[in-house]
């Protein structure tokens, strides 16, 4: 390959002559890809223009006070409510749910992984566990529908559809998101500091939990909003396994609605293009948008605000 | 920690050691690291063991070339496959170049400053955006506006916006990785920047650019949410035959059955999983030969 240029280029000195047509080709290039490097930006500006258009559109008809005060959801009944809270209640619930599983099981493992385990042992282990993130979320739905709620259902008097189930295979499936960012973040603390507390007599659960986390702690907490926020966008598994009633409980054992559902429940249905019930997809969605927006912004904060540089 | 603080350093005869008792709260500790790492991959193995027992029985030839049916035994995921291929080819055709071509303008043209950091913030959020949102994006801007209708093109455009930063950020890391030194000696031989890039930097980033493509496209293959948002069909007795007809996809053609009320489908529907789940193995272990045996070290 490199000797490629070196015949192209260095003996026929004729061609470096060419410097004009050269610069053009090279400023040709650079241009091309500027243009590419802001097709990411011409997105976000199209997820909020196609967001806010027909969010808006959907403002006209329903009043904002009724969507952010009133408890009932049924915009496809014949008397229409818009009150977003059974969808948010639900998107919570499931997310919540999720964390409660994911947070220790993840930080445990992140700990083990980074603190305990043989190097040989953590080659293995972390991409093992990094497959439950490569799992596709319809094939955990389907775990959670046939799987773990009839398991569930041996202990628990509850619903097919509910919302503990998809929030517990949620969990799992976000178990590698936690371990893996505070993993990073754990074995970033320098060896220094372990081996000063080793020196004043600390055991090696003693280095971990008082000294490896603290120093880690703006990673982890980091890695758990992130965790957070791609269990409130999690569309299938609750699609499948939580059911499609908007119903505004913390009842984890009877079928709610998400917001994500309900966005895959219009789309399945014909829904003509410009009509109410199209505009409440994208009502929702803004509300989507702007939560997980909002927890990925303040990750991104926390972490530059407290992160302990060490040099 | 009572033993490191200065104020009860003086007092040694109040300091207990309690060595035996911590020693054991480390084993316990340590016991309860395995046991959650333990539950993660005991619950994969779960999830495996089932979808294989229950799916493979209607894992057969007649369920891969046959269109999908109200019958059980007739069903058949051909629609959901060719679908699948389909949509996978013109995202790939699409985000390949588009996610390359801004990685190496982030990492060899941008100098630093305010526009490189506003795009590479603005990509990094992007990624944390839920799949679904990019599903209206699609919906208002590829079916509506650019009247494309619910078709493959219109899908494979919103998945390739989807994965878009997935590509640029594996691109960066891989043009990262080639060390200046190699930039330095081209450029000191006269070579342009293009050429340098061309000549030097792609051929010894290409198997990191690959790998993490490679990546990218198994994302998307397991990709449903969007889809449905934009509309792609749940029943399909037909495969696509160009770039504006309707299509299904795989991970919608097992939501279709899950969804349906017969037992039978479940079966059916966990077929289709092992379908999508050897595809996927098999995209990753390429990805993982490619960065074990291609990759090169500095």
């Amino acid at each position: 390959m490199a000797q490629d240029v070196w015949k192209g280029a260095y003996p026929s000195r004729v061609s470096l002559g060419h410097k004009r047509s050269r610069q053009l080709k090279e400023g040709a290039i650079a241009g091309l890809f500027f243009v590419a490097a802001t097709i990411g930006a011409f997105t976000t500006a199209g997820i909020i223009l196609s967001l806010a258009g027909e969010t808006i559109a959907f403002f006209r008809v329903v009043s904002f006070v009724e969507f952010i005060t009133e408890t009932q959801w049924t915009p496809l009944f014949s008397i229409k409510k818009f009150g977003i809270w059974p969808l948010v209640s639900a998107t919570a619930l499931t997310s919540l749910i999720a964390l409660v599983v994911a947070v220790p099981l993840g930080l445990m493992s992140a700990i083990y992984l980074s603190e305990f385990a043989h190097p040989k042992a953590r080659a293995v282990l972390k991409p093992a566990l990094e497959v439950l993130a490569g799992v596709p979320t319809v094939v955990y739905g389907f775990f959670a529908l046939t799987v773990m709620t009839p398991f569930l259902q041996r202990f628990i008097d509850m619903t097919l559809f509910n919302s503990l189930s998809p929030g517990i295979v949620m969990g799992v499936m976000i178990v590698p998101l936690v371990a893996s960012l505070s993993e990073d973040a754990m074995s970033s603390v320098p060896q220094a500091l372990r081996e000063g507390a080793y020196g004043l007599g600390a055991t090696r659960m003693e280095v971990a939990t008082r000294v490896v986390v603290p120093a880690a702690l703006s990673g982890i907490v980091a890695s758990i909003i992130l965790a957070l926020s791609r269990a409130v966008g999690e569309t299938m598994i609750v699609a499948i396994a939580a059911g499609q009633n908007p119903t505004f409980t913390f009842d984890p054992r009877v079928p709610v609605e998400t917001m994500t559902t309900y966005i895959v429940q219009v789309s399945l249905g014909d829904t003509p293009y410009g009509s109410l019930s199209y505009r409440t997809l994208f009502a929702v969605g803004s509300t989507l948008f702007v939560l997980t927006f909002v927890m990925n912004i303040f990750s991104f904060w926390f972490v530059r605000k407290f992160r302990e540089v060490y040099d | 920690m009572a033993v490191t603080t200065a104020e009860q350093f003086p007092a040694r005869e109040q300091f207990r050691p309690r060595l035996g008792f911590r020693k054991v709260t480390g084993v316990i500790f340590t016991g309860i690291g395995l046991v959650a790492i333990a539950i993660g991959l005991g619950m994969l193995v779960w999830l495996l063991i089932d979808t294989f027992v229950s799916g493979l029985p209607w894992l057969d030839r007649q369920f891969l070339t046959s269109f999908d049916s109200r019958f059980p035994d007739q069903a058949g995921a051909k629609a959901a496959i060719y679908g699948t291929a389909y949509m996978m080819f013109f995202t790939m055709v699409i985000a390949l170049p588009i996610g390359v071509m801004s990685a190496i303008y982030l990492e060899e043209y941008a100098r630093e400053g305010k526009l490189k950091s506003f795009i590479q913030i603005n990509i990094s959020n992007l990624a944390a955006v839920p799949s679904i949102i990019y599903g209206l994006l699609g919906l208002q801007v590829f079916v509506r506006w650019m009247e494309l209708g619910r078709s493959v093109l219109a899908g494979s455009l919103t998945m390739a916006l989807l994965i878009l930063p997935i590509i640029v950020v594996a691109t960066q890391e891989a043009l990262r990785a080639v060390p200046p030194s190699i930039r330095d000696a081209s450029y000191g031989v006269g070579a342009t920047r293009w050429e340098t890039i061309r000549y030097h930097l792609l051929p010894y980033a290409l198997p990191g650019i690959l790998t993490g493509n490679i990546l990218a496209a198994s994302r998307a293959i397991g990709e449903s949410a969007p889809l449905i948002t934009i509309g792609a069909l749940t029943f399909v007795p037909f495969t696509p035959n160009g770039p504006l007809d309707r299509f299904t996809v795989l991970p919608i053609q097992i939501f279709n059955w899950v969804s349906r009320a017969q037992q039978d489908f479940q079966g059916v529907a966990a077929a289709g999983i092992i379908v999508l789940l050897v595809v996927l193995l098999l995209m990753n272990s390429v990805a993982i030969f490619l960065r074990q045996k291609l990759q090169r070290r500095f």
